[in-house]
């Protein structure tokens, strides 16, 4: 046993439609520690999403849906359980936030109910000991009143109220892991600031760990310890925070951060040109090759693997690092985002 | 909630009012009266003036109007001009009849609604779902006049099921009572039945696709408590909606069934009065159907607030 609490290892996760196969996750792996925030960062539609739905088995039950890999929770592979075990872990030992509090919960039940359902699941509570626990994460997340707030409905709640309380009952059972998926995306700024503040004091308070599925390199640089960079179903750099905000390799890390407004700088941004790959009809080489600016001939020919990089654990999929030519010929190109930004 | 209930019935009362005014003069607009009616087809003039006159059918219409509405304020119906007894008297026999056939109908489309219009959508695209799919198409086109013919035809004649018509009381014999109910209500409530079926499937369908649903499997909630209980209750709102105003045409669909399966309810008294051109049975029967439709509706928006608590009266 390792101190790791979840080991991902070469996820891929396939739909099969009618215009072919697409490879939204493929071959996907990493690593989350106790108590750590990992963030998945990409753009839309790079696959970050159904990573996280893929390890929690929220899809893959279709015949269109095709998940392989390993996903190891303590050791165990999720993967190989039964559609029954893996609901007792879903919600208790997992748990998941979704990107709009506007539609994660049902409206035709009580926040409080919504919430208490998840003791009396998983740890079979009475009605009543499962509704104190309700009321009790509800304080916990900071909703004022909250005896009275968990007797109201979802519209009685404002937006950030109400992804306080997915964020109270994903917390109900106390979990290990919380997968938020875009948890603050669809907030105003002042109400994203305060939920990233109860994130973070939940993780220091219950040591829980949390994978932040997100596209915001605020939110990244904000909360969490290390970073994953996907780009078209793969990672291709993955990091502690300093490695990525500070040592980034990979030309489409680069390209993120320079795409990232800097408060008082007069300077344009520079948007990655082009779009990601279509998923339907991936390329044979690296993914990114199309829109690289330091493209290379074996780039079109042969993907890169994940290698390691300078310093340990910062690693980056990008035939660059491998040919060792690091830094120094690209070291004046523009594109190159090496200061710390945030 | 009871506030909201009593301004329900005010707003009814003027569409009440018009009903009973149309009800009224549309009777007379047919050819015909109670007088031609009752003296068949020997008679003299003068005869028929007299009747005419005995029941005051020689005043000016507008007059008629007034004068009946007043008696029915005061809870007079008046009296069939046929049969000579009060009106209310021969409706109140006959409603619990009425009543029955189509609370039994609705029950019978909620019965075949709802758990196959779930399973439909749960299994879509599947042989149960094109079957299901086939029976909404059925139930909707076939006409219950039909469908209730041939139920007596093949299980009350052939296979001497049930009886072939005739009304067993409940006081009577329970069993004998929903033996005597049974088919006319299935005949009733099939379409009813298969356009709510319908609705359960596209709603179920919608609800199961929101995010909510998602959620709730991440929160490791079970199937089958995921489909009755997080969706079922946010499936069934656009479907009480259809029971409802499906109820409404029950009402009038329980005149033909009534006919057919010689239940002694509202619906077969109306049909008489037609027929006999019995002004006053028929212009009661109308007014206690319209508001028969009236309280469905307002019990179908009472059960609409139960289940979407966006709505508060």
């Amino acid at each position: 046993m390792s101190d790791y609490i979840m080991e991902v290892k070469d996820l891929k996760t396939h739909f099969h439609t009618k215009k072919g196969i697409v490879k939204a996750v493929d071959g996907v792996s990493f690593k989350v520690k106790k108590g750590e925030i990992l963030a998945i960062v990409g753009e839309s539609g790079c696959g970050k999403s159904v990573t996280s739905q893929s390890i929690m088995r929220l899809v893959g039950d279709k015949k269109s849906e095709e998940v392989t890999g390993e996903v190891l929770y303590h050791g165990e592979d999720l993967m190989k359980k039964s559609r029954l075990d893996m609901q007792k872990v879903r919600g208790k030992d997992l748990s998941m936030i979704f990107q709009d509090p506007m539609t994660s919960l049902n409206p035709a039940y009580t926040v409080g109910t919504q919430i208490a359902e998840m003791p009396m699941i998983h740890e079979k509570k009475g009605k009543k000991s499962a509704w104190n626990r309700a009321v009790e994460m509800l304080t916990k997340v900071g909703i004022p009143s909250p005896a009275k707030r968990a007797e109201q409905y979802p519209h009685q709640f404002s937006g950030g109220m109400r992804q306080r309380g997915v964020i109270a009952m994903s917390l109900a059972c106390d979990p290990d892991l919380i997968i938020a998926d875009e948890p603050t995306t669809a907030l105003d700024v002042t109400i994203q600031a305060q939920v990233l503040d109860i994130i973070r004091d939940l993780r220091d308070e219950t040591g829980t760990a949390i994978i932040m599925v997100t596209h915001d390199l605020g939110v990244v640089a904000e909360l969490c310890d290390r970073v994953a960079v996907m780009y078209a179903g793969k990672i291709v750099e993955q990091g502690t925070i300093e490695d990525i905000f500070d040592r980034p390799k990979h030309p489409y890390t680069q390209g993120l951060l320079n795409s990232v407004p800097r408060p008082g700088s007069r300077e344009r941004l520079k948007p990655i040109e082009g779009q990601p790959p279509n998923l339907h009809d991936l390329p044979n080489g690296c993914r990114f090759a199309e829109r690289c600016p330091f493209v290379m001939d074996q780039c079109i020919e042969k993907e890169p693997d994940l290698l390691e990089a300078e310093s340990k654990g910062h690693t980056v999929a990008c035939w660059l690092e491998e040919e060792g030519n690091n830094d120094g010929d690209r070291g004046n190109t523009e594109g190159r985002g090496t200061e710390k930004v945030f | 909630m009871i506030q909201y209930v009593i301004r329900r019935l005010l707003i009814s009362i003027p569409v009440l009012l018009g009903i009973s005014v149309v009800a009224f003069f549309m009777v007379r607009l047919v050819p015909g009266d109670t007088v031609t009616a009752m003296l068949g087809n020997s008679y003299t003039p003068d005869q028929a003036e007299a009747l005419r006159s005995k029941y005051g059918l020689d005043e000016p219409l507008i007059q008629q109007y007034f004068l009946w509405l007043g008696n029915v304020l005061q809870g007079d119906f008046g009296y069939s001009q046929f049969t000579n007894t009060p009106v209310l008297d021969a409706i109140l026999a006959r409603l619990p009849i009425t009543i029955e056939l189509a609370v039994l109908s609705v029950l019978i489309a909620i019965i075949i609604a709802i758990p196959l219009g779930t399973i439909a959508a749960l299994r879509r695209n599947s042989k149960f779902d094109y079957g299901a799919s086939m029976f909404g198409l059925l139930g909707i086109s076939v006409p219950n006049f039909w469908l209730g013919t041939l139920m007596i035809l093949f299980l009350s004649l052939y296979a001497g099921w049930f009886p072939s018509g005739g009304f067993v009381g409940l006081s009577e014999s329970i069993i004998g009572n929903l033996r005597s109910m049974l088919l006319p209500a299935i005949a009733l409530g099939t379409a009813v039945g298969a356009v709510a079926m319908r609705m359960t499937r596209s709603s179920m369908l919608e609800v199961t696709n929101q995010e909510y649903i998602k959620m709730a499997r991440a929160k490791g909630v079970s199937n089958e408590r995921l489909i009755w209980r997080h969706a079922l209750k946010n499936a069934l709102i656009p479907v009480v909606t259809v029971i409802g105003i499906q109820a409404g045409y029950l009402l009038g669909g329980s005149v033909v069934i009534e006919q057919i399966f010689g239940l002694p309810g509202v619906g077969q008294l109306a049909l008489q009065a037609i027929t006999n051109r019995d002004y006053a049975l028929l212009q009661g029967t109308i007014l206690f159907i319209a508001s028969a439709f009236v309280i469905v509706n307002l019990i179908v928006d009472v059960i609409y607030g139960f289940l979407n608590p966006q709505i508060r009266y």
